[in-house]
């Protein structure tokens, strides 16, 4: 399994279209990826699941996959989500 | 004869002719069934999941290409939101334990997530994801039950639209290359609706009550957006009588078109300054070819009602500089947001309100939530680098929300100046005259304030009472009452003692009964949709303003009635 953790910068947390295209890219993967905050772990490939978890400005989350590509999968997530601007 | 003749409120001038295209939700009603057999059942689900994204798929890919990628955002969304294995997870679940029907079990689950995401009340954006879950329930149900949901982002022929209503997220996605024009059950002329039309250049008839269920999908219709009519296969010597007509609008139009370039000035010689309404900075391409003096107001609400979330202030700033640029120079006067009323912004919820036109709206919210105010003012002062802007604050009842507004203005152009930004020095800063408070008050007003425009959707609206959304009280929407017309005079002469200049931007100000009145009465500034600029500036040349102000002092002190006002016009001035 691989894991990572992330601190969250953008203004608006994980939501509106950084949060789709964090879903669009853990998609792609076979892994099961998961985006846990706090005490609650949700599917992220999931947009209602990770909507669901209301990540705000401040917020660290981590990020696991577990399958054939987990690692291709968490460096791509990586990316995205320091494209998208959420993460440093 | 016709099969049926419509009448409805004639909302944007011209006529067309084509096949009806219902925007009607059909029925999407079913029952509770149990099923045995829940493995045909799942798949019946993924059919129509299948279905409903590959025509999202369809519908985004339109939206791009005629409206761009930011309108066609929110079908991504959707797209995603089908592609939720959870949401699709839980509801084959459903099926399988509690042998329901797909349909059931697609309600449970996607009701649940809506009251989940509706309970967010501190999140806005949240509550605006319930919409969509809706939205792609309709759709995925409309599947299973093999019913067609209409999209206005898939019309690829020429067709008349017709609806209930039209909502802005509707008219955002209509294609003018194929809408030829609309005809809505309600609505009046100043309604979201007719006023997109006029935008659009489309014709366009509102209010008929029964084009829903007099007109069916394919039907021939002859749109008549000048008299307000509709005709519902038509015969073959209708058609050509309304093409020949269609024809010497067109004509008609073709002669205005060569005031294009000319200034806007009486018989007697008397210049007026003829403007043009705008929504986005999209409208532009209609204020030059209208050869509009200036953009008398711009509804910035506009950039906040086309937006997923609050713009921010560089996205505002670029579409304010756009027009700025755009009038090379001449006048745009932009209105801070008038939000509140008819008008919603999904991601900023208001509490309901028993009377929403009398309550939290335009600068009322602007000075309460000043972080909202403040980007807006900041984009603007910026954009006034690049030509003549002008600032003006709606709602304004009292002296001191102006004060107030006017010292965050100064607080922020002040911090822009410190930080080095070029701003134009003298920026004017006015208020829409559209409550009576206000318009009494006047001359006090314009002691302080730069400029006056006057808004008399609202200003009728709110002097006689009388909701303007409202059918069963839209006699009261009286233009030419000779009350309405004393106060305006007040509000003008007000202006002039204090050497301040005096505009409307109602629907009154292309009026072609008032247009003259208001001439006599030495208003400077008529701001209307760009397709009304020439027809008047025609109508202007032919005026003397002298004879103007004997008959609009006649009209506001002889005359007792609307009525009686637009006769002496009409008898008058065009020999009726």
């Amino acid at each position: 399994m691989e894991k990572k953790e992330f601190h969250v910068i953008a203004d608006t947390g994980i939501h509106a279209r950084p949060a789709t295209l964090l879903v669009q890219s853990a998609s792609k993967f076979n892994s099961e990826i998961t985006l846990q905050y706090q005490d609650k772990s949700v599917n992220l490939k999931s947009i209602m699941g990770v909507m669901s978890l209301g990540v705000g400005k401040d917020a660290d989350v981590t990020i696991s996959a577990e399958g054939a590509d987990e690692a291709d999968a968490i460096a791509a997530l990586a990316d995205t989500m320091k494209k998208e601007g959420l993460s440093e | 004869m016709a099969e049926k003749v419509l009448k409805g409120i004639a909302a944007s001038d011209g006529i067309a002719t084509a096949k009806a295209y219902m925007l009607v939700d059909p029925d999407l009603s079913f029952e509770k069934t149990t099923v045995s057999d829940t493995d045909a059942e799942i798949k019946r689900l993924h059919d129509a999941f299948d279905a409903s994204k590959s025509e999202l798929q369809v519908i985004k890919d339109k939206a791009v290409e005629n409206l761009g990628a930011e309108e066609a955002e929110v079908f991504e969304a959707h797209i995603t939101i089908l592609s939720d294995p959870e949401m699709l997870g839980q509801i084959e679940g459903k099926i399988k334990d509690d042998n329901v029907n797909a349909e059931e079990a697609l309600k449970e689950v996607t009701d649940t997530f809506i009251s989940m995401f509706e309970a967010m009340t501190d999140n806005a954006y949240m509550q605006e994801r319930a919409g969509d879950i809706r939205d792609v329930t309709k759709r995925v149900l409309s599947h299973l039950l093999g019913v067609t949901l209409p999209s206005p982002a898939l019309i690829d022929s020429e067709v008349i639209v017709v609806a209930h209503d039209l909502t802005p997220s509707d008219t955002a996605q209509l294609d003018r290359k194929f809408v030829k024009g609309f005809i809505t059950d309600i609505g009046g002329r100043t309604s979201h609706s007719a006023i997109m039309s006029r935008t659009l250049e489309i014709p366009a008839v509102v209010g008929s009550e029964t084009a829903t269920t007099d007109i069916n999908e394919g039907d021939v219709v002859v749109l008549d957006g000048i008299n307000g009519d509709a005709l519902v296969t038509p015969t073959d010597a209708e058609v050509a009588d309304y093409a020949q007509k269609a024809e010497e609008f067109s004509a008609q139009k073709a002669e205005w078109e060569k005031l294009k370039n000319e200034a806007t000035v009486s018989k007697d010689g008397k210049h007026f300054e003829l403007a043009s309404n705008i929504g986005t900075p999209d409208d532009m391409d209609g204020v030059l070819d209208a050869g509009s003096e200036a953009v008398g107001l711009f509804r910035s609400e506009f950039l906040y009602m086309n937006s997923a979330e609050l713009p921010d202030e560089d996205t505002q700033f670029e579409a304010y500089k756009k027009v700025v640029e755009g009038m090379n120079g001449k006048p745009v006067i932009v209105r801070t947001m008038d939000i509140g009323g008819d008008k919603h912004l999904p991601y900023l919820p208001l509490p309901d309100e028993m009377n929403p036109f009398l309550g939290y709206r335009a600068i009322r919210i602007s000075l309460d939530r000043d972080d909202i105010f403040r980007t807006q003012l900041r984009a603007l002062i910026r954009a006034s680098h690049f030509g003549q802007l002008r600032i003006m604050f709606p709602m304004i009842a009292t002296l001191d929300e102006f004060r107030q507004a006017k010292a965050i203005f100064e607080e922020e152009k002040a911090k822009l100046v410190a930080d080095g930004v070029e701003v134009a020095d003298d920026i004017k800063l006015g208020i829409m005259i559209e409550i009576p408070a206000a318009a009494i008050l006047a001359d006090q007003f314009a002691k302080e304030v730069d400029f006056f425009s006057i808004g008399t959707n609202d200003l009728i609206q709110y002097s006689f009472a009388a909701d303007r959304g409202n059918e069963r009280v839209s006699y009261l929407y009286q233009p030419y009452n000779p009350s309405l017309l004393r106060l305006i005079k007040h509000v003008i002469d007000a202006a002039h003692a204090n050497g301040r200049i005096a505009g409307m931007c109602g629907e009154v100000a292309g009026d072609q009964i008032a247009v003259p009145l208001l001439m006599g009465l030495g208003l400077d500034e008529f701001s209307m949709s760009s397709t009304s600029v020439l027809k008047t500036r025609s109508l202007m040349k032919t005026i003397d303003t002298a004879e103007m102000a004997k008959l609009a002092d006649k009209a506001l002190n002889e005359c007792v009635t609307n009525e009686e006002v637009k006769e002496l016009v009409e008898k008058n001035v065009f020999n009726k």
